[in-house]
């Protein structure tokens, strides 16, 4: 199969491999359900059991609506999922609590799918609590078809949100590189790595996308030049313009969460050191002056401070400095290899990889207020790590079966999800910024 | 072109035939029927009566320099390592010959890298091996403006493999003409 060869019925079916893959990697011997059931290990009681029945005439319609909702909760790490089965409900439903209670759910959602005559979808789900007996509210979405996987993860954002009380980041989108064939394609997908498209294809390598703030552009690093430049496109319209070309290497674009500048790793001087310039490439100023390796910037939520890698102390590690200027603090200490760091969007998390005996690399979360450090991965070639724009999720990349593959996992690493199964290398995640 | 650097040039070409084990351009416009070999140092001065007395014997330059940096396009890595190691002196030095005699000329000093580590940092780990390449050019008189050096980091490998013989042979730095 090629990799852009996503019909539907072939992401059913790779959906279904997916979980039984997740299945046979956790060592879980409990049957898979044909509602893409995800099977996960390593949890304790904190989980909140959901009942998501199927949606009225949800088979007329040509997504798995409730099946993504449930994925999206399941995968979240906060819910667990009730048994459904022979349940028909929807959002005009009264609830039989007696019924709902001894499945063991605490909440109950349902809903129903109506094909309107502009040939647009109008999707309508209501949110119960079966503990309380009481009514959480709903709401109706009228969607065109191909915005009906971006419609099913809105409705898991409501119910995340009315549940959890935080903001659920299943409508978020993900950018990502594929490498099949010699070919490479910088990827946007839905937050379950889903509903892929290619921003762009290139027969030379891509590197490093980075969303800006707004979600509308993605810097990235491209070697189509046979040289590495950093260009910002324009998602929707596909415009893109070269943001640096020094001479020498242009690489490590990040944006400053104010949305004003980038800051990058260029080598125009001789080494590669870091600079920050204006969003639109004016006013390029140099921010560090050493004969060392400084690359891999990336802001902290207020703009003002950088973290990122070099090697001036020897070998890679992490270090953090004003975008002002001045002297540089180090923030890693264990290992001789600290690279990738990235932060979580509440400033108390960094998320980055370490190499440990036996050139393994792991990746590590970091509670920055006390330097405690935690590997949350048993896998051996982690890189790239991102943050969901919720602090909750990090996506990574390693390799699985010979392949590079994206996960999702939960920073204590108790409960991980394999994005996508395709035949192609798939690296370089970064995870989308909060839509509207 | 100056006199003096003529006679420079001269004098790099016949130094470079006589060190240099890379054999001549075959399509250099030579007819020589005797096929007597030809080298710089010789050439001019064809051995009266085997030829023709008005037959000139053409030396290029150019060619000459071509042919002595052909096969001697890459330059390998210990791991972990930016040094140009003394092996290289004899590559090293055919380039710089080459680029000063054609102020023209530029080239792409491609850093490479192999697979084990992070794409960004491994992208700076070949542009410091590149870096490396093009301080010995320049020790060597080549000006900067003729040679960039850029990185490919870990994402072009020569080689495909996950032991030490695939990542001996990706740690290098290729010099590309542009």
């Amino acid at each position: 199969m090629s990799e852009n060869s996503f019909t539907s019925s072939q992401r059913i079916l790779s959906r279904i491999r997916r979980f039984l893959l997740i299945a046979t990697v956790l060592g879980c011997s409990a049957p898979v359900w044909a509602q893409f059931r995800i099977e996960i290990s390593g949890v304790g009681g904190t989980q909140m059991p959901i009942a998501v029945t199927e949606f009225r005439d949800e088979v007329n319609c040509p997504q798995p609506v409730s099946g993504i909702i449930r994925a999206d909760l399941e995968r979240s790490g906060q819910f667990s999922l009730a048994n459904v089965a022979g349940a028909q409900l929807s959002e005009t439903s009264v609830p039989a609590w007696s019924d709902w209670r001894g499945r063991n759910a605490d909440a109950l959602a349902a809903g129903s799918i109506t094909k309107l005559a502009d040939g647009r979808y109008d999707v309508r789900f209501k949110l119960w609590d079966v503990v309380k007996g009481q009514d959480l509210g709903g709401e109706s979405l009228a969607v065109p078809a191909d915005d009906l996987r971006l419609a099913a993860h809105r409705i898991a954002d409501k119910i995340y949100q009315k549940l959890t009380g935080e903001r659920g980041v299943f409508a978020t989108r993900m950018a990502y590189v594929t490498k099949a064939g010699g070919r490479y394609a910088l990827r946007i997908t839905d937050a379950d790595g889903e509903g892929g498209q290619v921003a762009l294809a290139s027969p030379e390598p891509i590197i490093s996308p980075a969303w800006s703030p707004d979600g509308r552009e993605l810097a990235y690093v491209s070697f189509e030049r046979h040289k590495a430049i950093v260009w910002v496109q324009d998602l929707s319209t596909g415009r893109r313009r070269v943001l640096a070309d020094f001479r020498g290497s242009n690489s490590a674009p990040s944006f400053s969460p104010d949305g004003q500048s980038v800051a990058l790793t260029l080598s125009r001087d001789g080494g590669s050191q870091l600079f920050v310039m204006d969003r639109n490439g004016g006013n390029v100023r140099r921010l560090t002056q050493t004969q060392a390796i400084d690359t891999e910037a990336t802001f902290t939520a207020d703009s003002k401070t950088l973290y990122f890698v070099s090697d001036r102390g020897g070998g890679p590690q992490i270090y953090r400095m004003s975008v002002a200027g001045g002297s540089a603090e180090r923030v890693t200490f264990n290992g001789a290899y600290n690279i990738s760091p990235t932060l979580s969007p509440d400033g108390r998390s960094m998320a980055f990889i370490t190499r440990v005996g036996g050139g393994s690399f792991k990746l590590c979360v970091m509670d920055l207020a006390s330097g405690n450090v935690q590997q949350i991965t048993d896998t051996v070639n982690d890189e790239k790590p991102s943050f969901a724009p919720n602090g909750r999720l990090i996506v990574y990349a390693t390799r699985a079966g010979g392949r590079d593959v994206l996960m999702t996992t939960t920073l204590d690493g108790t409960i991980k999800a394999k994005l996508l199964s395709t035949q192609a290398d798939v690296r370089e995640p970064t995870w989308g910024p909060f839509g509207n | 072109m100056k006199m003096h650097n003529i006679v420079m040039a001269l004098a790099s070409a016949a130094v470079l035939a006589a060190c240099s084990s890379a054999p001549l351009d075959e399509k250099a416009p030579v007819e020589d029927k005797a096929a007597r070999p030809v080298s710089g140092s010789q050439g001019a001065s064809a051995t009266p009566g085997s030829a023709s007395e008005s037959k000139i014997q053409t030396i290029d330059l150019g060619a000459q320099l071509n042919a002595a940096v052909k096969n001697q396009r890459v330059v390998y890595f210990d791991f972990d390592s930016y040094a140009v190691k003394d092996d290289y002196r004899g590559l090293i030095d055919a380039h710089a010959k080459r680029l000063s005699f054609d102020h023209k000329l530029r080239m792409s000093l491609e850093g490479h890298t192999d697979e084990r580590g992070g794409r960004e940092y491994n992208l700076a780990l070949g542009q410091k091996r590149a870096e490396a390449v093009a301080q010995a050019l320049m020790v060597m008189g080549v000006q900067a403006v003729q040679i960039e050096p850029v990185s490919f980091g870990k994402e072009q490998p020569a080689v495909e493999g996950h032991d030490e013989a695939a990542w001996a042979k990706n740690r290098r730095v290729e010099l590309k003409d542009k």
